[in-house]
């Protein structure tokens, strides 16, 4: 089974992405269960939402403690929120923003401990609110993020990202999602290639 | 069909495919979903013949249910919470004059303290109001369970609510086989009130009944819920033969062969139970499982069959009897009298704490060594309630009991789980 956790605030479409990545696994024939942390949403507090993939029926409704992945919406929770809490040693790492994690200030906590360094290719930064920006008009970064994801993780391919995105969202948003979707997924690859090579 | 869709969409649609024809409902989390849904598909006309009804409250929601059940028609609603409590007098109203409406408890707890998360305090403060009562383990058992209401509801002239774990399922996005039109059909046919308001054959419906009358109709109440105890497992079988799948019928085990301890819960929590009883299982510890899934009628006969050969039972329930403790565990124990079991009651995710595997695993470990407290409340923080007792110790003035706590807490937004 895998575990992704979705940090990000109100109105960045937080539990939007956990439904997208669990239609995007269920797309792949696989057993997915996505849901949201629950509170009362307003705009701009801190959102959580939750997404298990697996082979078999899920049957687990605990809240994910263990994740490994983690999608962070929203850099500034990193000052707020424990959002790497209980992430596995090799758990993947995708923040939206345009900074790298040691200008985040968080280098080593990304990295992992000492001894056992988290692998490279298991974290990326992503300009995913650019993305929005340019593609959809408005500052909304969950689907990019998907895209990132797919390519970080290759848990999900592009095309059911896509596929995910057109079961939620129809005409010019649907357009504009994908698209932001489409470019995250070759940023990140080409970020991880250039990882590969330094 | 398979389909990946929130819990509250798949009821939706499982309820518009029983061709209802009026709904009514007033929106309260965690229900609200659902009746949105049903609102969409009236106005855009997927689901015809049927009247989409606003109401200004939950009282006026289940008043105007009788009322349209009362002319025949198939009646649905959904509520919550406060939203059950407000509607109480009309609920009792419904189940004594006998109208076979289907309402949708999205779980949720009571306050106060005011809090909209989940656990089952809402629908068990309802155990006597006679309506059946149906707890859902996943959303396809939440859909399926909604088309076997109905026929249940208009076969014994009865009220049924369906009771969802409210977030945990209304709000998950999960896989579910929606059946087709065709199969819905094919198992819940037309409407056929016994009692109908009807101009053309006028009858009155709600008579004031004195001493002379009134334990016999509330004894045929009675009557029927104990009809509905042999009707349901006939029509999870009918239920199987047309969709293929099995649903709850009255109780349901699970590795309960040879089990010396039972677990017994209801909803969406026998999904984490049974993923911490395999592994209990793998480590050779003899631990089955009980789902309830009709809490009414209680299944006392088989429950009592269930734990016949186990030596101990643990009943989690999501509600507390305030000054006692279970209320699902006081069912469970009058079923097993006399046959000299150990019980255990264990109160767990009020208000919509999290129920972990975890904690799961030391809880039960603790219950096979015979080392558990008759009544135990789950993962309670004991530091929180001794700090709040001893402060009612120190000043007469104590203050808010809730807003002492959150003050000691300090801010929890940053806390993920």
């Amino acid at each position: 089974m895998f575990q992704v956790r979705i940090h990000g605030r109100g109105g960045q479409g937080v539990v939007t992405a956990a439904e997208m990545l669990s239609i995007a696994a269920f797309e792949e024939g696989r057993h997915a269960q996505a849901f949201p942390s629950f509170g009362s949403e307003r705009t701009g507090a801190p959102v959580v939402a939750f997404c298990r993939i697996a082979d078999r029926e899920i049957r687990l409704r605990e809240p994910i403690m263990e994740p490994d992945g983690l999608i962070i919406q929203d850099p500034t929770l990193l000052h707020q929120v424990d959002v790497f809490s209980g992430l596995k040693l090799d758990g993947y790492v995708l923040i939206n923003t345009s900074r790298s994690f040691e200008e985040l200030g968080i280098g080593e906590v990304a990295a992992g401990r000492r001894a056992q360094r988290r692998p490279a290719d298991r974290k990326c930064s992503l300009p995913a609110s650019e993305l929005a920006l340019k593609h959809i008009g408005r500052p909304v970064p969950n689907a990019a993020l998907l895209g990132g994801f797919a390519a970080l993780s290759g848990l999900i391919t592009l095309d059911s990202v896509i596929a995910a995105i057109r079961d939620k969202f129809s005409g010019k948003v649907a357009d504009g999602n994908i698209a932001a979707a489409s470019e995250a997924y070759e940023y990140v690859k080409r970020e991880m290639r250039e990882d590969v090579h330094a | 069909m398979l389909k990946q869709c929130e819990g509250s969409h798949a009821v939706a649609e499982a309820v518009a495919l029983c061709r209802p024809e009026v709904i009514c409902a007033y929106p309260i989390s965690p229900q609200t979903h659902i009746v949105e849904g049903l609102g969409e598909m009236v106005k855009d006309g997927q689901l015809k013949g049927c009247e989409f009804i606003n109401v200004e409250s939950e009282f006026a929601a289940m008043s105007v249910a009788i009322g349209s059940s009362a002319t025949g028609a198939r009646t649905y609603t959904a509520t919550a919470s406060q939203g059950l409590l407000f509607m109480v007098e009309a609920v009792f109203n419904a189940s004594g004059l006998g109208l076979p409406i289907v309402m949708t408890v999205a779980n949720r707890a009571i306050g106060a303290p005011i809090n909209i998360w989940n656990d089952h305090s809402d629908s068990t403060s309802q155990r006597d109001c006679g309506w059946i009562q149906l707890f859902a383990e996943t959303n396809q058992e939440a859909l399926d369970l909604h088309i076997e209401a109905f026929k249940l509801a208009e076969e014994l002239s009865l009220p049924v609510m369906v009771c969802m774990d409210g977030f945990i399922l209304t709000h998950a996005y999960e896989r579910v086989d929606m059946p087709t039109q065709e199969q819905v059909d094919a198992f819940l046919p037309p409407y056929a009130p016994r009692q109908v308001l009807d101009p053309a054959h006028p009858v009155s419906i709600g008579a004031m009944v004195g001493p002379e009358a009134f334990m016999e109709v509330r004894y045929l109440a009675h009557a029927k819920q104990m009809q509905a105890l042999e009707l349901i497992p006939r029509m999870a079988k009918e239920f199987e033969a047309v969709f293929g799948r099995t649903i709850g019928g009255l109780i349901h085990t699970y590795r309960a062969e040879d089990a010396e301890t039972m677990v017994i819960a209801m909803g969406s929590v026998l999904g984490t139970i049974k993923d911490v009883i395999d592994e209990m299982r793998d480590a050779g510890n003899k631990i089955g499982v009980l789902g309830i899934t009709s809490f009414r009628p209680f299944p006392l006969a088989a429950v009592a069959d269930a734990l016949r050969h186990c030596k101990r039972f643990v009943v989690l329930e999501k509600s507390l009897a305030v000054g006692i403790g279970g209320i699902v565990a006081t069912d469970v124990r009058m079923a097993v009298t006399g046959m000299g079991l150990k019980g255990y009651t264990v109160i767990a995710g009020l208000g919509g704490r999290a129920i972990t595997k975890k904690s799961l695993h030391a809880l039960f470990d603790k219950a096979t060594r015979g080392e558990l407290e008759p009544v135990t409340f789950l993962d309670l923080d004991w530091k929180v309630v001794n700090k709040q007792l001893e402060r009612e110790r120190q000043h007469r003035r104590s203050g808010p009991v809730a807003e002492n706590i959150l003050r000691d807490l300090g801010v929890v937004a940053a806390k993920i789980v």
